[in-house]
């Protein structure tokens, strides 16, 4: 069954060198459909680090790779991906007038891809 | 030990003395190299320019990047001879002269052209790039529409106490991180402006600072500060708010916590630390910027830092993202007195954000030809600009292959600024930096391009201005 969280896409370091390498290549890719998600959020939705979701808002969906990240780091219902073309898949387009789209803290619905 | 024995040691050490030193191997030795200092690394909007580059002539790459960060690093390192070709028209290969005419005949015959990117140019090429847009009456937006838009917005609505990063390193006793991760992208600002330097005030570095981060979770820069404030997602205004309040004395809701994840303790003490700060400085990042409230969460923060000079000096600075995305509002506020999301379309430069950003002009597809310089929209907007960008025509300017470059009817590839290329920038805290290059491309640099479409788009018009939009 679907669970719905809330996505923080941003920056990270792998991100960052791997776009130098070039956005055209494996790393990068690789390095933003990676998610990160609360450990027990994890064990919750029977996913173990490697595992594919499916990450659906309003306007898209996309399948990333999880990984875990321990309870301190990052709160339950939350989840963490760098962005790249993935985290945009599930972008609005809406603005409200400033030209900037909701690009963070978007409820997404997740579910685990068998 | 006999007598003999002892003075043969006591030679043998003598001799061991004597030895001279194992000579340093110069790991250039034989090489054809060049030692270019106080480079400046254009990556992120830290601009460092206290680079010691070595530059392998015969490979024709940079082999070390003395004081580099992590970041710093990639970026000098993975800027290399490329092989792709100069110019593209249609996924074939063209001649400079070809693409600059394919490239000019799209953005004169276009009704409505837009130039998006800007922020990895030199500020001579977006003076030139603001030029051709109000030549052909289009419309000039930089990636500040989906970075700190909200945050220009906001200056223009409550004003901006403001210092340099010079000021902070010397000065600043409170340094404030709200909604940015500095440690993974923009690591030298810790270490060379604002946390552990010190400075003609601060003789301790960072023992003489108290360092607050505010974010919605743990990052990798958590660990460098003295107090990490945990807001829920989308609760940054409700805490600026309420920090404005009790910086003046108001009362704030009783379940402020309950709202925002943030005790009344926590807000107490940090108001007390802020009032009694000899110099605040609270930097802002896309935390605030990129979720609901955007310019209002930005405004409120703004507005806090002014509150705070009744007590203290205090100051607000925007963390920027790309190399020079703190030049091309410069460049854009000069030439048509706005900072991006700029509209020549009626002759005359008119600024509405929402009405003339590009993600909004690209998923209502309205735009009908799009320049798009060192950025890659293709793989960052929304998906609906995205659609539309496929069925425009798409001028490339860009050192890399990109999804954007991929789906250009006129592709260039140009060289890097910073490496390859000289010119201006802007830091973070609007300070101009002179840029010295470290090796020569065989591309040219995106001034280059610009200039030469410039030339060709005003020999189209023959001197006449394009069509004014009723």
């Amino acid at each position: 069954m679907a669970e719905t969280m809330i996505l923080v896409p941003g920056r990270s370091q792998s991100q960052g060198t791997s776009l130098n390498e070039g956005k055209l290549k494996d790393e990068y890719k690789k390095v933003t459909s990676t998610a990160e998600l609360n450990e027990r959020d994890m064990r919750r939705l029977k996913l173990k680090d490697g595992d594919k979701i499916k990450l659906k808002s309003d306007v898209g969906q996309t399948v990333v790779t999880c990984k875990s990240k321990k309870d301190a780091d990052l709160p339950t219902g939350m989840i963490f991906i760098p962005y790249g073309p993935p985290s945009s898949e599930l972008m609005a387009s809406d603005t409200a007038g400033t030209g900037m789209p909701l690009s963070k803290h978007m409820e997404v619905k997740v579910t685990k891809v068998k | 030990m006999t007598e003999a024995t002892q003075t043969e040691a006591q030679a043998k050490d003598q001799v061991k003395d004597k030895k001279p030193a194992p000579k340093r191997v110069d790991p250039n030795a034989g090489k054809n190299v060049k030692i270019v200092k106080d480079a400046t690394c254009t990556f992120c909007g830290c601009v460092c320019d206290d680079m010691e580059l070595t530059v392998d002539l015969d490979e024709h790459r940079i082999t070390k990047a003395k004081k580099a960060c992590v970041l710093g690093r990639a970026w000098f390192y993975e800027h290399t001879v490329d092989t792709r070709p100069a110019v593209l028209i249609d996924g074939k290969e063209a001649t400079f002269k070809e693409g600059v005419e394919a490239a000019a005949k799209i953005l004169v015959d276009a009704k409505f052209p837009i130039t998006y990117g800007m922020s990895d140019s030199t500020c001579e090429s977006q003076r030139v790039t603001v030029d051709i847009m109000d030549t052909i009456n289009g419309n000039v937006d930089t990636t500040t529409s989906v970075c700190h838009g909200p945050s220009g917005m906001a200056f223009q609505g409550v004003g901006e106490s403001t210092a340099t990063l010079g000021e902070v390193k010397n000065r600043a006793d409170l340094v404030i991180y709200w909604g940015g991760n500095p440690a993974e992208s923009h690591p030298r600002h810790f270490t060379r402006y604002a946390v552990t330097p010190k400075g003609m005030y601060i003789p301790n570095g960072k023992k003489d600072r108290t360092v607050v981060l505010v974010d919605v979770r743990r990052t990798p820069s958590t660990p460098v500060a003295d107090i990490f404030m945990q807001v829920k997602p989308g609760k940054d205004f409700e805490v600026l708010w309420a920090l404005r309040a009790l910086v003046k004395g108001k009362k704030i809701a009783n379940d402020i916590e309950k709202q925002t994840g943030v005790s009344r303790e926590v807000l107490d003490d940090l108001v007390e630390r802020m009032k009694n700060c000899q110099f605040g400085v609270l930097f802002f990042g896309m935390g605030l910027t990129m979720t609901r409230g955007r310019h209002f969460n930005s405004g409120a923060l703004l507005s806090l830092a002014a509150d705070l000079n009744e007590f203290t000096h205090f100051v607000a600075k925007p963390v920027r993202g790309h190399g020079n995305v703190t030049g091309a509002d410069n460049v854009v506020s000069w030439q048509t007195g706005y900072p991006f999301g700029v509209n020549f379309n009626r002759g005359y430069p008119r600024f509405n954000p929402g009405e003339f950003t590009t993600t909004d002009l690209l998923s209502r597809g309205e735009a009908d030809a799009a320049m798009i310089i060192a950025s890659d929209p293709a793989s960052n907007f929304p998906k609906a600009a995205i659609e539309h960008m496929k069925k425009i025509p798409i001028i490339s300017l860009d050192t890399k292959d990109t999804i954007t470059s991929s789906i250009a009817k006129v592709c260039f590839a140009v060289s890097t600024y910073g490496i390859n290329t000289g010119g201006t920038v802007y830091r973070m805290d609007d300070v101009p930096i002179t840029l010295r290059p470290a090796m020569e491309s065989t591309y040219p640099g995106d001034q280059e391009v610009l200039e030469a479409i410039r030339d060709r788009v005003k020999k189209l018009l023959s001197g006449k201005k394009a069509r004014v939009a009723a």
